[in-house]
């Protein structure tokens, strides 16, 4: 028989009920891991490094990644011949696979050596060779992996044998090898194939020796093959790059060539072994997404071990990786800083890198604000709450910020944003009148609300093609476009559109009305803002020129139709196109505005179809010089003649915004180095306190609502008693 | 019903060349392969030669219809409608044109569109047929009313403010789930959750109304009128009697649904980092990837017809009088 206290009344199990959840409550309360935590427990105090990526990189084959999303993961896997110091400012170059930083050999057109300081125009080739370091290894790969033979043990694979596999690192053997000086020649080769489409064989054609030629020769051999069969590159050799043994190669340009050194720090002068290609070139790998593309093979200090382009992407370190050193060196206030802490530790610092596909801002903001992202940039939305700005307009973390120790720092990007218009055109192109006219237009479009209202002030207007921070580049008075600007007070000063006006009157058209015709001045706009989120951009775009009267028709497209709309010269005026540059040196921005670099006429960059005769010689000078004041002077000439001409209104340089945690060390912005993970470091203990202290659930709410929940039903139990026992009513008679 | 069913499968031939040929007009209509090469070769540096050389190793360098250079078949069969048709007719979606496989990525983010989907489906059909009864219980008074201005309300709200204020409070202000994220096996059960919830809210206005009115039809019957008189409970005849008859138009309408849950949901998935199917076509839309335009609208046009079928089997399931 139960005894009086265990009897079960219906008041009893109630009681139990609500004791049960508020236990749960108080557990819940009181748990040492966060319940919101996105990965799993094991990662807890791990080495891991959580960033997130927006976009889906497209390509991670080194000789075609281009993107900045794409080298953010090609630059930790592969190893070019150079890289750019981690620290230093200007940047410069430094070797990185390379034992040391290549100079050039001129040879005149009979193959003879020419001294060093011959001229430019004497030299028929140059030729760079580069020498590897020794013991250099490849991450393990089952492109290496080998049977008893002696012969590589995956190849001729049918879908039957790839059961369970989903990446490289799944099959059971793995291999790897020392690098060799042919593998760079390989990947020269690679840029010239068909295979591939490299978006720099265009380029590297006018440059490297006989690469068009290649191209040509493996268009030809690609069409002979068959059905499923590829090219062997290592059975096409070619003039402009060889190797000299195992651990040196030969580049040869035609003339002089000084930004190759440049282009030796890019992944697509990475190594690339045949043994990789030939691996991924089986089509059961294709089924399964499993190719150069997809997975790269690299010797740099991390390898890719999954990719899930849709999820998120993992990095882990590669255990083959040579070794490397932290800089003990750095630029002025990086000591200070903290930066040089490390100094001589052996990297990478941090054992595994989870990017994880966040596609909305909103949860990526939230997501960093909890802790588990160690950076992020900083989106329009959540600018304001992340960012004040101080009476001199610099920037600072808020308070609720820099209470939970974050560190903001910014850097401006060596790429520029303009408006450009096409010098072929019949009304904004030419000299004289239709000078004064885009002169005008540069007065009137004011840049500074432009950054101010659209980016938050991310962003400093541009006053000539050249970023702040590339060798060329004035600050101050010096710098400044006196076609647009006045120096006042020490500063500079837009010129009121009263100026604008006046050269618009000169240019023929006072008022905005055309004096020959009598009818107002229409001018057409295409761009590439075809969202309704650019609605508001356009629409104050057609303020800037409606203070002068004109009248401004926008033509959105697409991208790719906006790309061949200026490609082929077919547009009067362009906004939205920009330069992120591929390197620092001034060449790689005013080659934007070389004659014969024209669009129209030579399928080149000059998208403005810009052409002056002074500049292009200036140029073609400038070009092949080391920095120095003689090429200063010829940059400040260059720029004075575009400054006059303004075939761009010159817009912005955007400024870059980073956010990190405070457990997140060895952070410093680097616009050019795309290999920086390997110097960060992190304090797991630390995430791992702060994530928890920052995450405890709050679970009152929910026993509010259930609450409120049972209030709600109270009504509904008295409708229905009510409505049990109601009395038939009879009809009155 | 086997030879409805091979009829129906026959019907289905011409109408899948039918949406192949408009997939391929409307695609080509706002693009050109110019266009879809300078899309997949980027932003920097392309040149007529790479485009040139990007749609003769994609194929996209045949005339659209007409191969004039072809002598006979070929100068139909070596064209660009043709080539890219034949093998998607025959399930082989061959790679996109960034140079994916379509069928493995279909294959890998079908899964977690299904986990999402079909949650949300199921919990969602219980919570609103529930309170649909619920309100025809209380049919004629403040609560019925009150409800169905509540539906109309919930209706009315975006479903991305319920997204934004389902993260923001459940993941940000109170720290119960993830916020965003995607996992493997049983660890997704509490990444599916608030997106599970968030579906189900966001439904229940709409959805609510909708069985509403289905068991009010049914509630104003003869047989509900007999089980009144002979003394049944209204709790009991709604749950049991209305339920059950109120079912046939309710699964024949979501059956058709059913082949359509691999689709996926377009902003669920965005927002809460489930790497489904939902964006697939869209991204490949703004990406100008025909390959997977036309394997994704083929694939939606194939579910649907599928689904059209289920129906029609369905109701001879539930409805004993009709014959296929």
């Amino acid at each position: 028989m139960p005894c009086a206290t265990c009897v079960r009344t219906p008041s009893a199990r109630r009681g139990a009920l609500w004791a049960l959840l508020w236990l749960a409550i108080v557990l819940g309360a009181g748990c040492e891991r966060p319940w919101n935590s996105p990965y799993p427990d094991a990662e807890r105090a791990s080495d891991t490094l959580y960033r997130a990526f927006t976009e889906p990189p497209r390509h991670l084959d080194p000789a075609r990644s281009y993107a900045t999303d794409e080298v953010e993961f090609t630059g930790q896997i592969y190893e070019p011949p150079l890289q750019y110091h981690y620290l230093k400012r200007p940047y410069q170059l430094e070797p990185l696979a390379a034992t040391r930083l290549p100079e050039p050999q001129y040879l005149d057109a009979d193959g003879d050596p020419l001294p060093a300081d011959t001229p430019p125009e004497d030299v028929a080739t140059s030729v760079y060779t580069i020498e590897i370091k020794p013991g250099v290894r490849y991450q393990p790969h089952p492109a290496f992996a080998r049977g008893p033979d002696g012969a590589p043990r995956y190849r001729d694979l049918s879908p039957a044998d790839l059961e369970g596999i989903a990446s490289p690192a799944d099959f059971a053997h793995q291999g790897s090898r020392t690098l060799r000086a042919s593998d760079y020649v390989h990947q020269i080769k690679r840029l010239a194939s068909p295979e591939v489409n490299s978006p720099i064989l265009g380029v590297m054609s006018e440059h490297i020796v006989g690469l068009a030629d290649l191209a040509e020769r493996l268009r030809a051999a690609r069409d002979t093959l068959a059905p499923g069969e590829h090219l062997d590159l290592t059975r096409h050799d070619f003039e402009g790059a060889r190797a000299v043994d195992d651990r040196h190669f030969e580049i040869r340009v035609n003339g002089v060539y000084p930004q190759l050194r440049y282009w030796l720090a890019m992944p697509f002068f990475a190594p690339m072994p045949p043994e990789a290609i030939a691996f991924y070139n089986q089509d059961a790998l294709a089924a399964k997404n499993i190719g150069i593309d997809t997975f790269p093979v690299g010797t740099g200090p991390y390898m890719l071990t999954e990719n899930n382009p849709n999820r998120r992407m993992v990095l882990e370190t590669n255990p083959n990786f040579h070794g490397e050193r932290y800089p003990s060196e750095g630029a002025p206030g990086d000591r200070e800083a903290g930066l040089l802490e490390d100094a001589g530790r052996a990297l990478p610092f941090i054992d595994r890198v989870v990017f994880s596909l966040e596609k909305e801002s909103i949860p990526y903001w939230n997501k960093f604000l909890q802790g588990y992202y160690d950076s992020s940039g900083i989106s329009s939305d959540a600018f304001g709450q992340a960012i004040r700005i101080d009476a001199d307009g610099e920037p600072h973390l808020t308070e609720t910020m820099a209470e939970r120790g974050m560190r903001l720092a910014t850097t401006v990007l060596p790429a520029i944003y303009y408006l450009g218009f096409n010098m072929n055109d019949d009304v904004v192109g030419g000299d004289d009148d239709a000078r004064k006219l885009r002169q005008a237009i540069s007065i009137a479009v004011d840049y500074e609300s432009y950054v101010a209202i659209f980016l938050n002030g991310r962003g400093l207007v541009a006053q000539d093609p050249l970023p702040p921070g590339l060798f060329g580049a004035r600050e101050g008075k010096a710098g400044m476009n006196p076609v647009v600007y006045d120096w006042v007070d020490g500063e500079r000063r837009r010129k009121p559109i009263e100026v604008a006006r006046e050269l618009l009157a000169e240019a023929g058209y006072p008022g905005g009305t055309d004096e020959e015709t009598g009818r107002p001045l229409l001018l057409n706009l295409d761009t590439p803002a075809s969202g309704p989120e650019f609605k508001s951009q356009m629409d104050w775009m057609r303020q800037q020129f409606d203070k002068l009267g004109i009248q401004l028709v926008v033509r959105a497209t697409t991208w790719s139709r906006f790309q061949q709309k200026t490609a082929d010269g077919n547009v009067q005026m362009f906004f939205g196109s920009g330069w992120m540059g591929d390197y620092p040196d001034p060449e790689n921005f005013l080659f934007l505005l070389y004659g014969p670099n024209s669009a129209a006429e030579n399928n080149g960059q000059n998208i403005a179809n810009y052409q002056d005769d002074t500049f292009d010689r200036l140029f073609r000078r400038m070009r092949d010089m080391d920095n120095g004041p003689e090429r200063q002077q010829l940059i400040d000439r260059m720029i004075d003649i575009v400054q006059r001409d303004a075939p761009w209104v010159w817009g912005m340089y955007p400024r870059q915004y980073g956010l990190y945690q405070s457990w997140l060390a060895n952070t410093k912005p680097n616009a050019m180095a795309n290999n920086t993970i390997k110097y960060l470091d992190i304090d797991p203990a630390a995430r791992a306190e702060k994530r928890l202290a920052w995450n405890q659930p709050v679970l009152w709410p929910l026993a509010a609502g259930a609450g409120g929940l049972l209030v709600l039903l109270l009504p509904g139990v008295w409708i229905h008693r009510r409505r049990e026992h109601r009395a038939v009513r009879r009809p009155a008679r | 019903m086997f030879a409805y069913i091979v009829r129906r499968a026959l019907y289905a031939i011409p109408v899948l060349i039918g949406v192949n040929l408009i997939t391929f007009l409307l695609f080509f209509v706002v693009n050109t392969p110019d266009d879809i090469a300078r899309m997949q070769l980027g932003a920097k540096r392309v040149t007529p030669e790479a485009i040139d050389t990007w749609k003769a190793t994609h194929g996209y360098d045949r005339p659209y219809f007409h191969n004039a250079d072809e002598p006979g078949l070929a100068a139909f069969t070596d064209t660009l409608f043709f080539q890219k048709s034949v093998k998607v007719m025959a399930f082989d979606f061959g790679r996109s044109d960034g140079g994916r496989a379509i069928a493995a990525d279909i294959q890998a983010r079908m899964g977690p569109s299904l986990a999402l989907a079909i949650p949300t489906l199921l919990v969602g059909m219980a919570v609103n047929i529930t309170f649909g009864l619920l309100l025809v219980f209380f049919r004629s008074t403040a609560i019925d009313w009150g409800g169905v201005v509540l539906c109309v309300v919930l209706m009315s709200i975006s479903p991305l403010f319920y997204i934004i204020a389902g993260q923001f409070v459940a993941g940000k202000l109170m720290n119960l789930v993830p916020i965003s994220g995607y996992a493997g096996g049983w660890d997704m059960a509490k990444f599916l959750v608030l997106p599970v919830v968030i579906g189900v809210v966001s439904g229940i206005g709409s959805g609510t109304r909708w069985y509403r009115t289905i068991f009010m039809e049914e509630y104003g019957k003869d047989y509900v009128r007999t089980a009144r008189a002979k003394g049944m409970g209204d709790l009991r005849i709604l749950f049991v009697h209305v339920l059950k008859n109120g079912m046939i138009p309710i699964l024949t309408g979501v059956v058709v649904l059913l082949p359509l849950l691999f689709m996926g949901s377009l902003i669920m998935e965005s927002f809460f980092g489930i790497p489904g199917l939902g964006s697939y076509t869209i991204e490949a839309i703004q990406n100008q990837d025909f390959a997977i335009v036309r394997a994704m609208v083929f694939l939606g046009s194939v579910l649907y017809i599928v689904g059209l079928l289920l129906t029609d089997i369905s109701y001879t399931l539930f409805d004993p009088r009709i014959r296929l």
